[in-house]
């Protein structure tokens, strides 16, 4: 009997339409947010996660009517993370009926943020997400927090971010390696190993799915409390059962009752 | 028509427990009650809650609501969910020490942060986050058509803590053996969330719709 460890599948949302992988499904419900949740849902995802991409502030209410429909049909944990800035957003998702936010580039402008939001609605509810990236090899490697989708370096070290992150409340961590992410490489397995080890609270290991052995490798290899992935779902390579049966076949424990 | 009422004290999302419970039980009327009369008057009671313990006894005994909360855990079926389940305890170690309601025998402690797991090796995370064994340790109804050892979805870093076996329904591994489901005459506590457990969380609230508060076990 133990904890399993969960597979996320993640929904970048635009205006309202997921917006990446969207060619398998049938025209009619391309895209709807809704329609890939209760999908996943069906496969046995452990919790899903929504990211808000979209660029104009005036249409962010959209993805507050996205997480209502969800929450309303689809009964397992919800994520939401993107323009996540304020006290008031936070309590407009969780309203709408998410159970966790993601704050990014706002903790890293703003820590004390997160600590206002930890202490308003509970850790249980506060993730932090990090944007890390390799910034020096060899022996001593080091990861810095980048914002901007990777483009502005923050000389923040990545590790002594994450036990700050922690110590202010964050419930759990969102880590995403940005040489990874979109490459199809796999994760970056020692950024991951280092901040599994540095802190307290569960991590989710994202950015570089390519296969399913990426998922096993981040749990086994990286010790990740879960493994997030976007494009190996969307593209219907594989069902997120079958990512289950294969961590299960390398001992790895998952929830199956589904 | 059946009423459930679902305690409202201003902590955290209760959106998802109603949705839950009108998505299993369309026919009942799920409403939020913020005062002693709207408990008082409903037919069975969902006391959910998270954050902190504290936070969560002086929201209610500002809202004046405690008075209606001793009355109505003895005389419906009443649910509690997550910090609803730990405040029915004496005390807990949360806030420097906190009590409870004290209606269930045994504290609330917080996990160590020294635990490691025993195959592997690795350091075991708290809050206990994620999809974890529910051990049905006894045939109550609630339990109904639910597999033994399901998975339920927690998420809580303190745990109810009793030595008296007869208030426990069900127990979770999480480096030490806790109560993730009490259960005493009318009331049934889960620390798991059954809003967000899919399949087999909705059928325990299903259960709990259609109980009527006796605890004799099915056949």
């Amino acid at each position: 009997m133990s904890l399993a460890k969960r597979i996320i599948p993640c929904l970048d949302v635009d205006n309202g339409r997921v917006v990446k992988g969207v060619q398998f499904v049938d025209i009619r419900d391309a895209g709807d947010p809704v329609e890939v949740a209760r999908r996943y849902d069906e496969q046995g995802a452990d919790e899903i996660t929504f990211l808000d991409i979209t660029a104009s502030s005036d249409d962010r209410d959209t993805i507050v009517h996205v997480v209502e429909d969800v929450a309303s049909q689809v009964f397992i944990p919800l994520t939401v993370g993107g323009g996540i800035r304020t006290v008031d957003d936070v309590r407009r998702m969780l309203n709408a009926g998410a159970d966790k936010v993601a704050i990014n580039t706002a903790a890293v402008f703003n820590p004390e943020f997160v600590k206002e939001a930890a202490d308003h609605f509970g850790s249980q509810c506060i993730v932090v997400a990090i944007d890390a990236k390799q910034v020096a090899n060899g022996e001593n490697p080091r990861w810095e927090i980048f914002t901007h989708g990777g483009r502005k370096p923050t000389g923040i070290d990545a590790i002594e971010w994450a036990k700050k992150m922690a110590d202010y409340g964050a419930g759990e961590i969102l880590l995403t390696s940005m040489d990874r992410d979109g490459t199809r490489d796999g994760f970056d397995l020692a950024l991951t190993r280092a901040i599994c080890e540095a802190v307290p609270i569960p991590v989710i290991a994202s950015g570089g799915v390519g296969n399913l052995d990426h998922l096993a490798k981040g749990v086994t290899e990286g010790h990740a409390d879960a493994v997030l992935a976007a494009s190996i779902f969307h593209f219907g390579e594989y069902t997120v059962g079958e990512a289950k049966e294969y961590m299960k076949q390398h001992n790895i424990e998952v929830r199956q009752d589904a | 028509m059946t009423t459930v009422a679902v305690i409202d004290y201003g902590m955290g999302n209760l959106r998802s427990v109603c949705k839950a419970i009108e998505h299993v039980a369309p026919t009942v009327t799920v409403k939020l009650v913020t005062d002693a009369e709207g408990m008082r008057s409903a037919d069975r009671i969902v006391f959910p809650g998270q954050g902190a313990i504290a936070g969560c006894v002086s929201a209610l005994t500002r809202q004046g609501l405690l008075d209606a909360l001793e009355d109505v855990v003895h005389n419906k079926p009443f649910l509690g969910i997550c910090l609803g389940l730990q405040a029915l305890y004496e005390s807990s170690e949360e806030g420097g020490g906190t009590r409870g309601l004290g209606i269930l025998p045994g504290v609330v402690k917080r996990f160590p942060d020294d635990m490691k797991d025993a195959v592997t090796g690795e350091r075991l995370k708290v809050p206990h986050m994620g999809w974890n064994q529910v051990h049905q340790v006894n045939d109550h109804p609630l339990w109904a058509g639910i597999p033994q050892d399901s998975r339920f979805y927690f998420v809580h870093s303190y745990f109810a803590d009793t030595s008296d076996r007869s208030y426990v329904a069900g127990i979770t591994e999480y480096q030490l053996r806790f109560t993730s489901a009490a259960a005493h005459e009318n009331i049934f506590a889960v620390q798991f969330h059954p809003e967000k457990s899919q399949h087999v969380g909705l059928k325990l609230l299903e259960n709990f719709v259609n109980w009527d508060g006796s605890v004799q076990s099915r056949v």
